[in-house]
């Protein structure tokens, strides 16, 4: 067996590993983070300082009784869980998470930290999070219930509202780049302007990237988006007839959808790998730094901002959103024009 | 190497689909979802040929057939509704008040 | 030889995807069936060396369109179509039409099967593919030269298809 093939396989279950624990790891954040803004301790009593909650969790929720209500559709209320699972892990597939590296001199060609790189990277991570929205649809419909049918609703026209500005908004940034792979994209922000502000392009794109944030909390349904699972209004929305392990794998598909929307923002806006201080190799941890400190903000949105009401969603959604998604675009192609040509 | 041929002949059977969903489905929204994949199966052959030639023609039409596709799946549906609340019903035999 | 495996594969799927589209009464599963014709054609297009086709062809029809359809189908709680609901009175649906129908069917079949069967001056997609083909900015360039025309009149149909969209679906007696 090939050594670099070994080494790839590594890396590719490395990804899959660590976005598990990314979910497991903003269950807890996210319990820690809102105990704390209300002035408590979060869960604590699990583990040193809480930290094996989420293990509990899931211990208790594997021994639960599945239940499916009498009038649901058998295959497709199966089939919705693990479809919304399958979107979030596949869209992972193409993001880049750190630069080239020989693992300190074992291969003799470096190779690249990322499950695969393909030249339209970002459209590719764009697509299967668009598949994503069926799992929570089939999810609605297939409960046979009136809160989940409403709430699969709401998803479908959310998310295919929001789609268009993140789409727009991403297309400034390949402009910028000049490439749709992600990891050319990336290495298009090595380096400094005047030799101290790092060449990101969240500074070129500081509108674009305040709607790419809005629009990934709208797309993966979170507070002050979450209509879809409304508590208030439609009890919880799409999985209100879920239980056991088909209810974990929703919440499972949302924190890493969270992770891959944090990671893409990461390799588009704030410079991938690329940091001060430490040298190319370790570019995994800014990698990681950076995406940690979005999926704070998403954290620390969802406790902070009370929930829309969905004509509000939508009003902003095509009023206010999208045009100023393409107004963005258009500045931004007219600059490239301006200066490249 | 897949010969073109292949290609053409996926591309004839999906269309054949296509026109049958057409002519023997009585529910409007197969109807339509007939359409689209006798649309496809044009693409599938305009990427083809466009291989074939070394050209990019071929999925630039493409585009264009899926811009127009968006448009019709829209007003279609907006059609389909329209016509639902008028008669709760997705049969196109109901829909007949303007037949000769 | 894989590749001719993946085709088949490919191909295959998609056309029992589409038989069953237009074979379930059900129009739910009609969609979901044809998201899953979609994508099989999505990866015969990455077979034909057009990854931008591709992807387009999951974010628009499986991303968008399907969704529409989807939420179509759920709005309006859609009736399974009853075997029943066939409208005899229909002169197209007469027994002599139907007769001359299936003859010309037949006739299709023969002709296309004929077609296929003398098919030999059909070569394999020329080695010219690769690069010519699947560079995004080749793809770009063109539209925006060659076919900027037709592009320009693409957005005003976009445009027209909105609008009408949106006064055919409002109720009657709604506000502007």
């Amino acid at each position: 067996m090939d050594l670099r093939f070994l080494v790839q396989l590594g890396i590719i279950g490395l990804t899959f590993f660590m976005l598990i624990n990314a979910s497991a790891l903003l269950v807890y954040a996210e319990r820690k983070v809102m105990g704390f803004m209300q002035q408590r301790y979060g869960p604590y009593l699990v583990g040193p300082h809480g930290l094996l909650q989420p293990l509990a969790d899931i211990l208790k929720l594997l021994m639960k009784e599945e239940l499916r209500p009498k009038g649901a559709d058998r295959w497709l209320f199966t089939l919705a869980p693990v479809l919304a699972v399958t979107a979030a892990f596949a869209a992972f597939a193409t993001v880049p998470w750190g630069a080239e590296t020989t693992l300190f001199g074992l291969l003799d060609e470096p190779v690249k930290l990322g499950v695969s790189d393909v030249n339209v990277g970002v459209l590719v991570v764009f697509a299967i999070t668009s598949m994503g929205v069926y799992g929570i649809v089939l999810a609605g419909w297939s409960s046979n219930s009136k809160y989940s049918l409403m709430g699969g609703l709401r998803a479908s026209a959310q998310m295919i509202s929001y789609e268009l500005s993140y789409a727009t908004a991403l297309a400034a940034v390949i402009l910028l780049a000049g490439s749709l792979s992600l990891r050319e994209t990336v290495d298009a922000q090595a380096g400094y302007w005047f030799g101290f502000i790092p060449q990101w392009f969240i500074f070129l794109q500081p509108l674009g990237f305040i709607i790419y944030v809005i629009a990934g909390v709208a797309e993966t349904n979170r507070a002050p988006f979450d209509f879809p699972e409304a508590e208030q209004e439609l009890v919880a929305g799409y999985n209100t007839e879920y239980s056991s392990v088909r209810f974990a794998l929703f919440p499972q598909a949302e924190y890493i959808n969270m992770t891959t929307m944090s990671a893409v923002a990461t390799d588009l806006y704030l410079g991938g790998w690329h940091g001060p201080f430490l040298p190319p190799e370790y570019g995994w941890i800014w990698f990681l730094m950076k995406v940690s400190a979005i999926l704070f903000v998403y954290i620390w949105v969802r406790w902070t901002v009370p929930r829309y009401r969905y004509d509000q969603l939508m009003q902003f959604g095509w009023k206010w959103l999208f045009p100023a998604a393409v107004i963005n675009l258009i500045i931004t192609a007219a600059a490239v024009l301006y200066f490249n040509v | 190497m897949i010969p073109l041929g292949h290609y053409l002949i996926v591309s004839a059977v999906l269309f054949a689909i296509g026109s049958a969903g057409v002519f023997l489905r009585r529910n409007l929204i197969t109807i339509l979802l007939s359409v689209e994949i006798m649309l496809n199966a044009v693409n599938l052959t305009f990427v083809a040929f466009g291989r074939q030639h070394g050209t990019v023609d071929g999925q630039i039409v493409v585009f264009f057939v899926m811009t127009v596709a968006a448009a019709e799946a829209a007003v279609g549906l907006a059609i389909v509704i329209a016509l639902y609340r008028h008669r709760e019903s997705l049969n196109p035999d109901a829909f007949t008040a303007l037949r000769w | 030889m894989s590749e001719a495996l993946v085709f088949y594969f490919l191909a295959g799927l998609a056309i029992m995807a589409s038989a069953l589209v237009i074979g379930q009464r059900n129009p739910m599963y009609s969609v979901l069936l044809l998201i899953a014709s979609f994508g099989a054609l999505a990866g015969l297009y990455i077979q034909l060396d057009a990854p931008f086709v591709a992807v387009a062809q999951i974010i628009i029809y499986a991303g968008a369109i399907m969704v529409l359809f989807l939420f179509v189908v759920m709005l309006l709680n859609a009736p399974q179509e009853d075997a029943a609901g066939w409208d005899r009175s229909h002169p197209l649906r007469r027994p002599g039409m139907s007769r001359i129908g299936a003859l010309l069917a037949l006739l299709l079949v023969v002709q296309l099967a004929w077609a296929v069967l003398s098919m030999s001056g059909v070569e394999a997609p020329a080695g010219t593919g690769g690069d010519a083909v699947s560079s995004v900015r080749a793809l770009g360039r063109t539209l925006f030269t060659d076919y900027v025309f037709a592009f320009e009149a693409t957005s005003i149909l976009i445009l027209v298809a909105m609008i009408g969209a949106v006064m055919l679906a409002r109720r009657e007696g709604d506000e502007a």
